[in-house]
């Protein structure tokens, strides 16, 4: 942006101005990182500071009571829902994704539309409306009497069933905007080529056209993932106490225990569970390309 | 048409017939559900039967009859307002100071503005409530908003980040060459410029603030209590229909956003 070097007899008042204006320039960013970092962040560093305190002392003792049953159990239950629901995510998403991605310009604007509306509408609005069709008289069982194919209502909502089926409709839009993205990209002289030298169908898809698509698949699985890991309002209205996430835990150890020691520890091994998962696959398919960002 | 090729590899639109199916189901899927509250918000009666057996606007009249829920929303939309305002105006700033710079000090800030998405909600609410316990921001205007601000501002970043991707700077070099300070250029020639990412931005920052459930659960109640948090606790407790006349405002609201922010788009490809 500034003159690379500046030259002739004033080129060292020139340099110290464009020291100052970048100076003055990296500083309109500070007022942003300065609210995110007091008010997000240092809390966060001060809970780590918790976890490993007891009265005036340094102490695992938080950490050791994670070893227990409940919270093992807890802990499981919290992957079984995070696979789970990524699982159903990109097998339902991969080809609604893939069918956007090939319609025209004008169709898959409109499609696109179907998938960003669940975004803007309310979280709690989604968790209500499942609560409705999922209860023991609601309307998925009335419809599936009706059709005669089950004679007692069925256990959809309040248990592991409803919160599958809420969360996958909350997180499916996250899988299917960075896998269209990606396959929007995707050259498709590549397919006519490999259509051409004589690959079925079946071939060019599997061959060609997947190993392309791979790199949003990957973002899409790994916020899926990360978002389902600490998410905390679906699983708490749609489990009706049944399910008991991690995320929860940490919820009644603060509001039923004022246990901050152990909410803490719980909170640090989420987050470094999270950060793990999103450094391993950053590493492999770039950090830049999981956020969208430059 | 069916036996017309479908894709360059010349498979048949009759062959992925179930393609279509399974597409459609999932389209379906991700629309219905929350367009489910609306007929409900019109029943006549306690229990969630569908079809309604009678219609009436008893619920909203049951919503905007109360001061508890008139107060929700009152402190809902000034927090969205007042969030919108300073995560576009930060955000914004952050976009550009980041646009500006060179080498890996970008990449490094960037990183850190997205720290609140990557990090689970549950943690950054327990985090900001202990640190309002000590400020007493908790159950205040202020406190929700810079709690919400936090969420909002990566969003802001991201989407006016890549806004300014396509803009040419050299356009600000030029007016300032002619005369005008850093920040006249800015304000006259780039921000015009990139309006419908801000514009587009700011849609997402307030969405965000009115959605906010996790964090607001923890640090907004009282008197300041927002609606997701009465919503929350109405839904953990009984199902009182008087939420289903509220979502339907809600998804109203939604897609007057969602409206908006394509409008935005829109303008921006002519």
């Amino acid at each position: 942006m500034t003159a690379a070097t500046a030259q002739g007899p004033n080129a060292e008042e020139l340099r110290a101005d464009a020291r100052r204006e970048r100076l003055v320039l990296g500083a309109l960013a500070a007022p942003g990182l300065l609210l995110i970092g007091i008010v997000a962040l240092a809390p966060i560093a001060w809970l780590f500071w918790l976890s490993v305190r007891k009265g005036d002392s340094y102490t695992l003792e938080h950490y050791a009571r994670l070893l227990h049953s409940s919270y093992a159990y807890s802990l499981q239950t919290t992957f079984e829902l995070t696979f789970l629901v990524t699982a159903i995510c990109a097998l339902l998403g991969y080809p609604l994704a893939y069918l956007i991605a090939q319609a025209r310009q004008r169709t898959a604007a409109i499609l696109l539309l179907f998938v960003l509306f669940p975004v803007w509408t309310s979280l709690l609005v989604r968790c209500y409306a499942w609560l409705v069709l999922l209860q023991r008289r609601g309307l998925v069982n009335t419809w599936l009497a009706d059709a005669g194919l089950i004679d007692l209502p069925l256990r959809l909502v309040h248990n592991f069933t409803g919160t599958t089926i809420g969360m996958v409709h909350i997180m499916l839009p996250f899988m299917v905007l960075p896998l269209y993205a990606t396959m929007r990209a995707i050259d498709r002289d590549y397919v006519r080529a490999a259509a051409n030298l004589g690959a079925t169908p079946s071939q060019a898809f599997r061959h060609v056209y997947v190993p392309l698509s791979l790199p949003g698949l990957a973002a899409g699985i790994i916020i899926v993932f990360i978002l389902c890991l600490g998410f905390y309002v679906t699983p708490a209205l749609l489990g009706g106490g049944r399910v008991m996430t991690w995320s929860m835990q940490i919820e009644r150890n603060v509001t039923y225990h004022s246990d901050w020691g152990a909410a803490s520890a719980l909170g640090v091994v989420l987050l470094a569970m999270a950060l793990a998962i999103f450094w391993a696959v950053g590493r492999v398919i770039g950090f830049n390309r999981i956020l969208g960002g430059r | 048409m069916l036996g017309r090729p479908a894709t360059e590899t010349q498979i048949t639109h009759g062959r992925r017939l179930w393609l279509y199916a399974l597409g459609g189901l999932v389209l379906f899927f991700l629309v219905l559900p929350s367009l489910i509250v609306v007929p409900l918000s019109f029943s006549d009666t306690r229990f969630l039967q569908f079809p309604p057996p009678a219609y009436s606007t008893r619920w909203y009249e049951a919503y905007f009859g109360s001061r508890e829920w008139r107060q929700a929303t009152w402190i809902s939309f000034a927090a969205a307002f007042l969030t919108t305002v300073l995560s576009t105006g930060l955000g914004t700033l952050a976009a550009y100071s980041l646009h500006t710079m060179s080498g890996r000090a970008p990449r490094v800030i960037y990183a850190f503005f997205m720290m609140p998405l990557i990090v689970p909600a549950i943690l950054v609410a327990i985090g900001t409530f202990l640190l309002y316990a000590q400020l007493g921001l908790n159950n205040t205007l202020t406190g929700i908003v810079l709690a919400h601000s936090t969420m909002a501002i990566p969003l802001v970043v991201i989407t006016v980040a890549s806004g300014l991707k396509s803009y040419d700077m050299n356009q600000e070099m030029v007016a300032r060459s002619l005369g005008a300070s850093r920040p006249r250029a800015f304000l006259t020639v780039t921000l015009p410029q990139i309006r419908i990412p801000v514009v587009t931005a700011a849609l997402l920052a307030f969405i965000t603030s009115l959605d906010e459930v996790t964090i607001s659960l923890f640090v907004a109640g009282g008197d300041y209590a927002t609606m997701t948090k009465r919503m929350f606790n109405a839904l953990r407790d009984e199902i009182d229909p008087t939420i289903a006349a509220i979502s339907t405002l809600l998804v109203a609201l939604s897609v007057a956003l969602l409206a908006a922010s394509q409008f935005a788009s829109r303008g921006e490809k002519r």
